[in-house]
């Protein structure tokens, strides 16, 4: 269980959220862009420091502006899947999936490298470098890199943001797979209702900085087909 | 040129002492710099601080000073009766003027700005995007900055470091005032250059000292070229 609770002033916009997401159960942190979405989630990574609140990971607390308690990035153990992949040049992509495994203590790992190389169908990509990697391939490397240093929570921030439909769906595939297959709460933000409804078992909404309704993915999906989506005009 | 010149390809005992003196004396200022050049470096690329604009001002002054003054300001401080240097001679024994060790001590102050500045740009140019998903992996700061930013600034380090070695080839003013002109100590290619133009007669063994140090100043430069060249085709995947 991830319990959320930070308030953030950036600049004019205001961050607020409130949630709390089930292990395991993927929550989709949904809303226009520019509503503060990869704020929240840089919070959750340690990238970026709230003013005010708590964040709370299985009982254990990774920030706590009262009790001043901070974890720094490297020991949240909290995956990032980025928008962007950020996969490291100068490393094959084996370097890259063994960057976090390496670092892991053994008793804190779960995720097995041929496993998730097997899930992710990266087994013919490992001695590639990343400059040679379609898009896709890129994302896949990128989220198996993320889950091979066995973290406790998983954040991943549009990671089909940057893929043409095809590969859009190739990608959404593994992901699919991947929901069904762990066993830690995942945070995935996007604002493609498609996306969405095929991860997602529930919806946190955001609009100007303001984390509004959790909704359980049902109700999300009746609210969708009641209204013309304003999800949808996000991009 | 007279014909003679180059008819003896091979260098004489002269030649090959300063040649050897000055590769040697480039090499270690240039080792010698570098940490303290890549801390610098750092620190001015990714860190706000007051007297930030100071410390930046200070790195680049050698740059601008009249080499005499650097040698000068050395010998005051790190001569044997310097500040520093009585401190350096009594507590570890170290004797920096008039050696071959002052000499590479010029050359490191002399060179330090061009290196810096190799370095900073080179540590900027990494994404730092790149760093922050190496510490939501599991590394801290300090493994961050060995796996990631380092390797990824390589080019421009490694560009840096030949820049050194080549300007230290080429250090006169502030060595001549900080540590003279001893034969085998301290007097390295430009020296022994200064020195058999003084003497009567000696033009033809300066015309050969010039033409070894544009020769090796050149090779220097090519390979610096070659280098950063081949290391960002790699990154470039």
């Amino acid at each position: 269980m991830l319990a959320v609770n930070l308030v953030k002033r950036l600049g004019p916009l205001m961050v607020e959220a409130s949630f709390s997401c089930r292990s395991p159960g993927v929550t989709a942190l949904s809303g226009p862009s520019g509503a503060g979405k990869t704020s929240v989630v840089n919070m959750l990574a340690g990238l970026l420091t709230p003013d005010e609140g708590s964040i709370v990971l299985e009982g254990r607390t990774l920030f706590d502006s009262r009790s001043g308690v901070n974890l720094p990035p490297e020991r949240r153990r909290v995956g990032y899947v980025f928008q962007e992949g950020r996969l490291f040049p100068h490393l094959s992509v084996r370097g890259n999936l063994r960057y976090g495994l390496r670092l892991t203590p053994r008793p804190e790992r779960w995720a097995d490298f041929d496993q998730v190389v097997d899930l992710l169908g990266l087994g013919g990509l490992l001695e590639r470098w990343p400059g040679r990697l379609s898009g896709g391939e890129k994302q896949r490397v990128a989220i198996g890199r993320a889950l091979l240093a066995s973290p406790r929570l998983l954040l991943m921030d549009e990671p089909l943001a940057s893929l043409d439909a095809r590969r859009k769906d190739e990608v959404l595939g593994y992901l699919a797979r991947l929901a069904g297959a762990l066993s830690i709460p995942t945070v995935y933000v996007s604002h493609q209702p498609e996306e969405i409804l095929r991860l997602a078992d529930c919806v946190a909404l955001m609009e100007n900085g303001l984390l509004g309704v959790q909704a359980g993915i049902e109700e999300f999906r009746q609210r969708l087909a009641r209204t013309p989506p304003s999800l949808a005009r996000g991009d | 040129m007279p014909e003679q010149l180059f008819t003896n390809l091979s260098l004489t005992a002269l030649e090959r002492e300063a040649l050897g003196l000055s590769l040697w004396v480039s090499l270690w200022s240039m080792l010698g710099s570098l940490p303290p050049a890549l801390a610098v470096a750092f620190v001015l690329a990714r860190r706000r601080f007051p007297g930030k604009t100071l410390l930046d001002g200070l790195v680049h002054l050698p740059l601008v000073l009249p080499p005499v003054v650097t040698g000068y300001l050395l010998l005051v401080l790190l001569g044997r009766r310097g500040i520093l240097g009585a401190w350096l001679h009594d507590c570890l024994g170290i004797t920096l003027a008039f050696t071959w060790k002052g000499a590479a001590v010029a050359s490191a102050v002399l060179a330090f700005p061009l290196l810096v500045q190799a370095i900073r740009l080179s540590l900027e140019a990494v994404d730092q995007g790149l760093e922050q998903a190496g510490r939501t992996l599991g590394a801290g700061g300090a493994r961050v900055f060995l796996t990631i930013t380092l390797p990824l600034a390589l080019p421009g380090v490694l560009s840096g470091m030949v820049l050194s070695f080549a300007r230290g080839l080429g250090e006169f003013g502030a060595t001549i005032t900080f540590v003279s002109n001893i034969p085998g100590q301290t007097r390295t290619l430009p020296l022994a250059l200064y020195s058999v133009l003084q003497s009567p007669g000696g033009e033809a063994a300066a015309q050969r000292l010039c033409v070894i140090s544009i020769l090796l100043a050149l090779a220097a430069l090519m390979l610096s070229k070659m280098l950063s060249r081949r290391l960002a085709a790699r990154l470039r995947g």
